[in-house]
């Protein structure tokens, strides 16, 4: 029956793991360490300097990320505060209320994106605007079709443009489809420059979606190897209490 | 039953004086250090008590995560980050809650199966069994009304879903609706008396239905691998010999349970919380918005068995009420399995092919029917749900007859064996 158990929560663990995103472009690999503090670091720079203005991270505080990121919060106010925020206030942004009237929508508050869409489908957003001259901003990005924001890193990116493919459809007439996309004009950045900045940026935003999460996992080592040893234990005891019985 | 005043209190000191006013020596040794369970109980008889664990550290993170919680509409999604980012261990206590839940129904899924292999719900444990049902029942509203409070887009969305059933009920359906929400649609008043119910009403209710399920298991006695009664045969102090007493022998074997479990609990909460948007579903970190629907509505993963069931049935004559009834049939079926049940003997080491058969394939059933839930209504799944539903029922409504033509093996006498 043991065998019949570990059957049912195998099968159960199948199924969830069958569950993974089925999209239809696959979303690239981010590469991102959250135990990096250089690279968080980084992120907040990238972060406060390019998506600030528009981007709120109203649950997350200056001073927890002067904390958690290791730089001085005098550090934190002279270069990465622009809105006259004090340490322990939350991130907020300068956008106005009319921001709608601007971009079609408000830009959304980014502090849960990494545990909404993953820090996965940051990097891959980040790293696929291609030009698109039917869009109010002239972009539109691989992952987002039909996305309201403009590309604010193209002068480090560059342009990109679509690559499309011939296929069938259902019912067997020819149509395209958007497969990915290609370098059209060089930006600031060098591709792995690039690649690296929008790494670190959404790096940062998985942090400030889980400010613990590092914290975390390494905490999770210690109370493993203590439940270890409480296994033991709790084995050698329930073997002491059990031997006189037949 | 009470005892008498002379030979309640024989102790001296504190215990004593106390065993002249209350039954505590007596409870103590009733329920604990002179209960007698059968000493082969194996790994299935680990998870009545870890679901006892799972309860009390959900009682316990609970009444921590209410100190923080704000259950208003305009303030609940904001006070869970608060609790996430600026409670000390808000975090830890948030995850225990959370990875508690999914536990919860893992455990009792597995203990409810350890009844359906061993006969445990036989006479005379029938009120054993119901109340477990009843437990089950209560737990499944429990998790569903915690599920709303965070108040992301999914506890809206699947509390949407979910209400909405009750309106496709005959005739009172629209108002009881309306009278379940507190409004025209799910919004502050259904967030406040969700959690109302969820902190207050159903936990007494499920602690209250715990205790006479525990009390009711008592009285009659624990069931064991073998299905056979350990009373038959008692030495010449009426201690039964195959039995040995709950404590010490079952308290260090359950605390090695509780070890394994506890390790497994913690490698989800500090290494996977969501596990992989199974416990902590993604569209859920979205705050709720009337708006805008998720991609797909799929309930938490311990429901989506008896999701799977209600999309599985088409509506019919102009109304989606069948769904609904087969759904909720799906869980008044398990009240009546103890009659049922017609084999001879208790344990399924016992019985013949077809009962081993029928629930090898229920069993795969409802775990494919979980998948079902989770999918969207589309390729192979709704078909595959419209089988797997039938095969769910087919082991419950034809046992009256396969248990009794099925053929069993001769019962031993005395327990075989212990762990």
């Amino acid at each position: 029956m043991l065998k019949a158990s570990v059957l049912i929560i195998v099968g159960l663990l199948g199924a969830g793991t069958a569950l993974a995103e089925e999209g239809e472009i696959r979303l690239l690999e981010s590469g991102a360490d959250i135990k990096s503090a250089e690279s968080l670091q980084r992120g907040a720079r990238n972060f406060m300097n390019y998506c600030s203005g528009c981007h709120s991270l109203k649950y997350l505080r200056y001073s927890r990320l002067a904390a958690d990121l290791k730089i001085p919060e005098s550090e934190v106010v002279k270069n990465l505060i622009f809105t006259g925020a004090k340490p322990f206030d939350e991130i907020s942004t300068a956008m106005p209320a009319d921001a709608t009237d601007w971009f079609g929508k408000q830009p959304p508050d980014l502090t849960l994106m990494a545990r909404e869409r993953g820090v996965d489908y940051i990097y891959s957003y980040l790293k696929s605007f291609y030009v698109d001259k039917t869009r109010p901003f002239g972009v539109n990005n691989l992952y987002l079709a039909g996305t309201a924001m403009p590309h604010v890193l193209s002068s480090l990116q560059g342009l990109q443009k679509p690559v499309y493919k011939n296929e069938k459809d259902a019912h067997g007439s020819a149509k395209m489809v958007l497969v990915g996309v290609e370098a059209m004009t060089p930006g600031a950045m060098k591709p792995e420059e690039y690649d690296q900045f929008i790494r670190d940026t959404a790096n940062f935003l998985d942090y400030a979606a889980e400010p613990i999460k590092a914290t975390r996992q390494s905490m999770g080592i210690f109370v493993m190897l203590f439940l270890l040893v409480f296994f033991v234990f709790a084995y050698l005891l329930k073997k002491e209490y059990w031997k006189d019985v037949h | 039953m009470a005892a008498a005043p002379e030979t309640a209190g024989t102790g001296k000191g504190l215990i004593g004086w106390i065993d002249e006013r209350f039954p505590l020596t007596k409870l103590w040794k009733e329920h604990v250090a002179e209960y007698y369970a059968p000493k082969n109980f194996n790994f299935w008889y680990f998870f009545g008590a870890l679901s006892l664990v799972v309860l009390a550290n959900q009682l316990v993170t609970g009444i921590f995560l209410t100190m923080s919680y704000k259950p208003s509409a305009a303030e609940a999604f904001a006070s869970v980050e608060y609790i996430m980012r600026d409670v000390e261990w808000g975090w830890l206590i948030r995850y225990m809650h959370s990875t508690g839940a999914s536990a919860f129904f893992i455990v009792v899924y597995l203990h409810m199966f350890r009844a359906l292999l061993y006969g445990s719900h036989r006479r005379p444990r029938e009120l054993v069994w119901i109340f477990g049902c009843l437990i089950f029942l209560l737990l499944m509203a429990e998790a569903f009304m915690g599920y709303v409070l965070p108040w992301g887009n999914m506890s809206y969305w699947g509390a949407q879903v979910i209400v909405s059933l009750f309106s496709s009920l005959p005739i009172i359906g629209g108002t009881l609706v309306e009278w379940i929400r507190g409004d025209y649609n799910i919004a502050d008043p259904t967030l406040n008396r969700f959690f109302a119910l969820h902190v207050a009403a159903l936990p007494l209710a499920l602690v209250f239905l715990v205790v006479a399920h525990i009390m009711a298991l008592h009285e009659v006695g624990s069931n064991n691998p073998d299905g056979i009664d350990i009373k038959k045969y008692k030495d010449d102090k009426g201690r039964p010999l195959d039995g040995v007493p709950f404590h010490p022998y079952y308290t260090v074997k359950d605390t090695l349970g509780v070890a394994g479990f506890l390790m497994i609990f913690a490698a989800v909460i500090f290494f996977a919380p969501n596990f992989f948007g199974l416990f902590l579903e993604s569209p859920n970190f979205e705050p709720a918005n009337p708006l805008q629907t998720p991609p797909d509505i799929t309930p938490v993963w311990y429901f989506t068995p008896f999701y799977a069931m209600l999309r599985a049935i088409p509506s019919a004559f102009g109304t989606q009420v069948w769904g609904v009834m087969v759904m909720g049939a799906a869980i008044v079926v398990l009240f009546f399995v103890p009659w049922l049940d017609r084999s001879p003997v208790r344990s399924i080491r016992y019985k013949g092919p077809i009962y081993k058969t029928m629930l090898a394939v229920f069993s795969v059933s409802f775990v494919i029917l979980a998948v079902c839930g989770m999918k969207p209504p589309s390729g192979i799944y709704p078909i595959l749900a419209r089988v797997c539903t039938a095969l769910y029922f087919a082991f419950f409504l034809l046992m009256p007859w396969y248990t009794k033509f099925d053929s069993v093996q001769p019962v031993p006498e005395r327990v075989t064996g212990h762990a």
